[in-house]
């Protein structure tokens, strides 16, 4: 295999590490000890393949207590708008 | 997608650093929430992952309070390491029995040597049996700790069955720090559902050597309003430390007086898991200073510890602390394997406690690295609402069997 020809095989391999290999954003990794990557029955809602937009805007409300909460309004209020939109972006992937 | 062309390919375009990587071997020892976690974290990041673990199987601490209730098979707490090896980690059952940090490799009982780039210990918590005169291991057959789960678990689990009704169940908690801070408040309610409901003339008696404890005021209004003239909580102010046990007896002796119980369990005060004492990683408190955002000793380099056995500030000693602080140490190694500056992070940690079925409570805290420690973020964090309604207690126990699913699912695949 010429030099070239490995380089085209790199190059055809998807780009980059999968989601969960990216450096996690602060506070982002710990999510998942709750929030299942998918499980149909959960009573802990699954964030993988929501849109990050509304899992910002959860956190948001959480954060502000305009949405009703037993445990995520406590957390939310750890972090700034900033951050919860890096953790939303991540914990959707 | 070819993946063994794909892999040379990567194999032989990629520079220096990154070959030094795809090579580094790191090795875990301990495989409970906070080690199992670490191994598959740190394989997920593309490193080479050795897990030792003694046990062949995994008895997990939360809910086994609920099987000493008689509320859930100790089965449900088991868990093997099938997962970890069919994904490419090597799992070795055997005793860790030396540490060479120099040269940066670790002994096993059956004399294998396995060098590492980075070592985790995620030890968990051996039992003080010198600290509480009267208690050592065999006392602990007559009066059970349970707080290693397993057998011992089944042990008081069988002595409560075997009690006549009308007996006196006594609890010896220690001083912090110690494992789970409100497990032995939640093992006091479960124990007193359990009296309720099956020897209602019982009397659970809760002798604690401190004055102040987690979740307190929602403890204490659940059992006012549940357990009523069953359960006596004595605090430290009150005559509640236990100075000295007595297991042919099963007495226990407090600055004011003795108690005789039918049955007794002594928690004892703790430290570090024993290979932490080895490696040199735990200091005069038994306990190991790490550094806030790679969870590396302050006094191994090139060794990480993270869970109980680690003094991580303001994070309780937890399965949900361990595993959160697992991903953030295992993106912390690798990161220094890339020759890169760790980031600060900031940690969660989500403790539920169950105070009888389907009435759950919680607290939550947002920690990040401040002087040194891991620091609550002032305005986040705290516990339950007291006075809630009914539906959110039961929406927190369902909540609580739900993150069980999810991180033991996350630890042990």
């Amino acid at each position: 295999m010429t030099r070239l020809a490995l380089l085209l095989a790199l190059a055809a391999a998807p780009a980059g590490p999968p989601a969960w290999a990216q450096e996690a954003p602060p506070g982002a990794s710990a999510c998942l000890g709750c929030h299942a990557p998918a499980r149909a029955d959960a009573a802990i809602p699954a964030l993988r393949g929501r849109a990050a937009a509304e899992v910002a805007a959860a956190l948001r409300a959480f954060r502000e207590g305009s949405r009703p909460a037993t445990l995520m309004d406590r957390l939310a209020k750890g972090f700034s708008e900033a951050e919860s939109q890096a953790i939303a972006a991540w914990v959707v992937q | 997608m070819n993946l063994p062309r794909r892999g040379l390919a990567a194999l032989l375009l990629l520079p220096a650093p990154a070959l030094a990587q795809a090579a580094a071997r790191v090795v875990v020892i301990g495989g409970g929430f906070g080690g199992a976690s670490a191994a598959r974290a740190l394989h997920r990041h593309g490193l080479g992952v050795t897990l030792v673990e003694v046990n062949p199987t995994y008895a997990a601490c939360p809910f086994s309070n609920a099987v000493l209730a008689g509320l859930r098979p100790i089965e449900r707490q088991r868990f093997g390491y099938g997962a970890l090896r069919a994904q490419g980690i090597a799992v070795l059952h055997q005793r860790a029995t030396g540490i060479d940090a120099t040269a940066r490799r670790v002994t096993l009982a059956d004399g294998t040597v396995l060098p590492y780039d980075r070592l985790l210990l995620s030890p968990g918590i051996d039992l003080r049996f010198d600290a509480l005169p009267g208690y050592d291991e065999a006392a602990s057959e007559a009066m059970p700790h349970a707080w290693q789960a397993g057998a011992q678990t089944l042990l008081l689990r069988r002595q409560l069955e075997a009690m006549p009704d009308g007996g006196t169940v006594v609890m010896a908690v220690p001083a912090n720090p110690y494992r789970c801070p409100p497990g032995p408040y939640e093992r006091a309610s479960l124990i007193a559902h359990y009296l309720k409901q099956a020897k209602p003339r019982s009397k659970l008696l809760v002798l604690d050597a401190k004055d102040v404890f987690s979740k307190q005021r929602l403890f204490e209004a659940a059992w006012a309003a549940l357990y009523p003239g069953l359960l006596e909580y004595v605090p430290l102010a009150m005559g509640g430390r236990v100075n000295a046990v007595d297991a042919g007896s099963r007495r226990v002796s407090t600055d004011f007086g003795s108690h005789d119980g039918a049955v007794v369990n002594v928690i004892p005060p703790q430290r570090a898991g024993a290979i932490a004492q080895i490696a040199g990683a735990a200091d005069r408190s038994g306990w190991c200073p790490i550094d806030p955002a790679s969870f590396e000793s302050r006094l191994v380099p090139g060794l990480h510890v993270i869970g109980d056995a680690a003094i991580a500030g303001a994070m309780p000693k937890s399965a949900f602390a361990a595993n959160a602080q697992a991903r953030v140490a295992a993106a912390a190694i690798a990161t220094l394997l890339r020759g890169e500056a760790v980031p600060a992070p900031k940690l969660l940690n989500t403790c539920y406690s169950l105070v009888a079925p389907g009435y759950g409570i919680s607290v939550a805290g947002v920690y990040q690295p401040a002087n040194g420690l891991l620091a609550d973020i002032p305005g986040a964090g705290g516990t339950s609402p007291l006075g809630a309604p009914g539906a959110v207690r039961q929406a927190e126990a369902a909540f609580a069997e739900d993150w069980f699913e999810t991180i033991t699912a996350d630890a042990f695949g």
